[in-house]
């Protein structure tokens, strides 16, 4: 298994991730688009930890922390989609202007 | 020596005290440097000069509304003026003592105040005659409009009155000199709403000045001769007989410039015609200022500086000593005679005033020191009690003419009494005041005419008829005032007690001041004057001479026979008595000899007018020329500033709003308010900066 192999998956799966960020109507998909690009960066820093053989584990540990954060940040995420789908609903991202100057 | 009180008062200027008798020059008297009483002296002067301010800005809050203040001012200056008296009669004080306020090169500017027998008597005179003066006014002035203000400016002119006398140099002289002026001018022109008044005030004022320029002449004059302003350095010099001093060489000028200032002020012919008109002030201003005490200030210069003018051996000023007299000759007579035919009571009196300065100056000229002083001495008693008295009958009937007057004697008796007896002292009756001083004049005049001064027997004739006219126009006057029937239209009532008790003083002064110096009897006033820090050396007569009292006697009363024959009511009838016109000498003394229109048509209008149009052409092109040139010029930037402002500041501000607000226009449509754009961008913004990190 060479690196250029993980490299390749995590930069597939960034750019579905990024496809999906971008292109996807329904806010709890963008979200989970979002994961998909944490998980592609998940893989690359555990790569390239392994393949630089750091001996502090920082890729790995690092790792832990972005699974952390995201699934903190996928529950603040669900609810703020879930309250906004309470108010209008509907949850279509190209509907929410409210930000616009 | 440095009194200890004084120098803690005043520890920053340098106190000089210099002893009395200093010098070794013969001394006429054994003076005494006064102790403290002379040492604090300096309250006579600054007390006065205080008290204005306190009665202009806290009077009008007391319940005499200030008065108290202005006559307790003067009760101080009285009691301290009687002490002083009193002390220099016990043991002759001459002392002064001097601060250096300022130098002008080689010039010491001094302020100071002399203790000596002729200021003490100036003190003594305008402390207690203003004094009576000033309880007088309260009830005069009852009810006027400015009754706070005639007080605070009546203080002022003691103020200034004493600084003038006070003078240890001619610095502090000229000072106090213009101080009164100013006094005078502000009293004469008490009542300005009538344009009369202020005309008058203006007229002394101006004359004064006219007189002035030659005391600041003759005072630059006698400072550059003598290298001081110092009265003693002065006379120190006239003392030593020093005929190498410039003083010698300049002496005849200084002194008839000195000579011309007090002429001035004190009246003298020619510059009398301010005297009469400024009687149009109050009552009691004309009382105490120009009967008593400022108009005497002329004399009083004389007297300061005596030795300077005796001078018998010709020196300094002795040349103009025969000018004096003769000025004051001329003065005594043919002032006197116009009073004939004044009908203002207070006019008669002005005139009665230049002619009795007269006499003064003629008795300075004379070299009678004592004669001179002692007549201004009594004279301001009597001639304040007739003033006084003439102004509770004008404060009466409501009116200064004479022929809204008479029959008075029985409605005003205590002013009729204390008029009478002011009017025997002034016509010199033995033994009123007026008696022995007027007499000692005339003697001295005799004297000098003896020693073969044809100057001195014409003077001395003059002085003689003097007291005929005196006595005629002061009979004439008491008789329309106080006989006969009484013609004016109000109803005269004696005047309240504040008004008759200062004139029941005065009275008393006025018949019993010339006991204090009656020749060869008791002499008590000469040595007091003789108290001076170098000898005067004057010449007085030593015992009375009856031939010259007869005679003089003699005169007084065909003057007063002469009135009543003519002014007693019913001898002669109103009707008769205007046709009683002597042709050529009835017009001349009813234009006051042309003099007053010679001054307006020949001086004032000639020169007013030229300079009034000289003034308003400088007025219209120069001044109005600057003020509109500098308004053009600044009218022309401000109009390019104004175009810098609109165009160059604003210019930038404006730019750098219009700039900010298109771009943020162009901006805003980045915020499109949909979240994936964002991202989108965002990512490709990444993209570009991870390419250009890859290139460079």
């Amino acid at each position: 298994m060479t690196i250029a192999q993980f490299v390749i998956l995590g930069t597939a799966l960034f750019s579905i991730g990024l496809y999906g960020v971008i292109t996807r109507r329904n806010a709890v998909l963008v979200l989970a688009s979002v994961e998909v690009m944490l998980a592609a960066v998940n893989i690359n820093l555990v790569a390239f930890d392994v393949y630089l053989a750091d001996q502090l584990y920082a890729g790995q540990i690092f790792t832990l922390f972005i699974i952390a954060v995201a699934a903190a940040e996928v529950g603040i995420g669900l609810a703020i989609v879930l309250m906004i789908f309470r108010n209008r609903h509907d949850a279509d991202v190209d509907e929410l202007d409210l930000m616009r100057y | 020596m440095v009194p200890a009180s004084v120098s803690t008062l005043l520890p920053i200027l340098a106190f000089v005290a210099e002893e009395g008798g200093e010098g070794g020059h013969e001394v006429a008297v054994q003076v005494g440097n006064g102790g403290a009483l002379a040492q604090w002296a300096w309250l006579i002067v600054a007390v006065p000069l205080v008290v204005p301010f306190l009665i202009v800005f806290f009077g009008k809050k007391l319940p005499f509304k200030g008065w108290e203040l202005a006559a307790g001012t003067m009760g101080f200056i009285g009691a301290y003026g009687t002490a002083l008296l009193l002390a220099n009669a016990a043991s002759p004080i001459a002392t002064e003592f001097t601060l250096e306020v300022g130098r002008i090169g080689s010039f010491a500017i001094e302020w100071g105040w002399v203790v000596d027998g002729l200021s003490i008597m100036m003190y003594f005179l305008v402390g207690v005659v203003g004094f009576f003066v000033f309880v007088y006014a309260k009830g005069y002035m009852e009810g006027d409009i400015r009754f706070t203000w005639f007080f605070a400016a009546f203080t002022l002119f003691a103020g200034g009155m004493l600084v003038l006398v006070s003078a240890p140099n001619l610095i502090q002289l000229i000072v106090g000199w213009e101080m009164v002026g100013l006094a005078s001018y502000l009293l004469i022109g008490h009542y300005w709403e009538d344009y009369a008044n202020v005309d008058a005030g203006n007229k002394a004022f101006m004359t004064n000045k006219v007189a002035d320029a030659a005391l600041f002449i003759g005072a630059i004059i006698m400072a550059l001769s003598v290298g001081s302003f110092s009265f003693a350095d002065m006379l120190a010099v006239v003392t030593a007989q020093d005929a190498s001093s410039p003083l010698a060489t300049f002496g005849f000028w200084a002194g008839l410039m000195l000579f011309i200032g007090a002429m001035g002020k004190s009246a003298q012919f020619p510059f009398h015609v301010w005297l009469p008109d400024a009687m149009a002030g109050p009552t009691p201003v004309s009382a105490l200022m120009h009967a008593a005490t400022m108009v005497t200030a002329g004399v009083y210069l004389l007297g300061r500086i005596f030795p300077f003018y005796l001078d018998p051996a010709g020196l300094f000023g002795g040349q103009v000593r025969v000018i004096i007299m003769i000025i004051g000759g001329i003065t005594l007579l043919f002032m006197g005679l116009l009073a004939f035919v004044q009908n203002d009571i207070k006019k008669v009196l002005a005139y009665s005033t230049v002619s009795q300065l007269g006499y003064m100056v003629a008795a300075m000229g004379a070299g009678a020191y004592t004669a001179g002083l002692f007549h201004l001495f009594t004279h301001a008693f009597f001639k304040s009690l007739l003033f006084l008295g003439a102004g509770s009958v004008i404060h009466a009937v409501h009116s200064n003419d004479m022929s809204d007057m008479g029959g008075l004697r029985k409605r005003m008796p205590y002013t009729y009494a204390t008029f009478v007896i002011g009017t025997l002292a002034l016509i010199g009756l033995f033994p009123f005041a007026g008696f022995w001083s007027k007499d000692e004049i005339i003697a001295s005049l005799y004297e000098v005419g003896i020693e073969g001064s044809g100057a001195g027997w014409f003077v001395f004739a003059l002085a003689v008829a003097g007291s005929f006219v005196t006595a005629f126009y002061m009979g004439r006057a008491v008789f329309l005032t106080f006989f006969g029937e009484y013609k004016g239209h109000a109803q005269p009532h004696e005047s309240p007690r504040v008004m008759t008790y200062p004139l029941i003083g005065l009275a008393g002064f006025a018949a019993l001041a010339g006991l204090l110096n009656m020749p060869g009897i008791a002499t008590p006033f000469t040595s007091w004057l003789a108290a001076r820090r170098v000898p005067m050396g004057d010449v007085h007569a030593q015992s009375i001479n009856w031939g010259l009292v007869g005679l003089v006697t003699a005169m007084l009363a065909v003057g007063v026979v002469l009135a009543y024959r003519i002014f007693f009511p019913d001898r002669v009838t109103q009707a008769e008595r205007d046709r009683f016109e002597i042709p050529v000498l009835y017009p001349l003394l009813r234009h006051k000899y042309y003099i007053d229109d010679l001054y307006m048509d020949g001086i004032v209008r000639p020169t007013m007018g030229p300079l009034a149009s000289a003034v308003l052409w400088v007025d219209m092109w120069v001044v109005d020329g600057i003020v509109n040139g500098a308004g053009v010029v600044a009218r022309g930037l401000a109009t390019a500033v104004r175009w810098f402002d609109n165009r160059g500041v604003d210019g930038i501000f404006n730019g750098a709003a219009a700039a900010t607000g298109g771009s943020g226009s162009v901006l805003r449509l980045f915020f499109t308010g949909k979240v994936q754009q964002y991202a989108a961008l965002s990512f490709a913004g990444v993209v570009l900066l991870a390419v250009l990190f890859i290139i460079f």
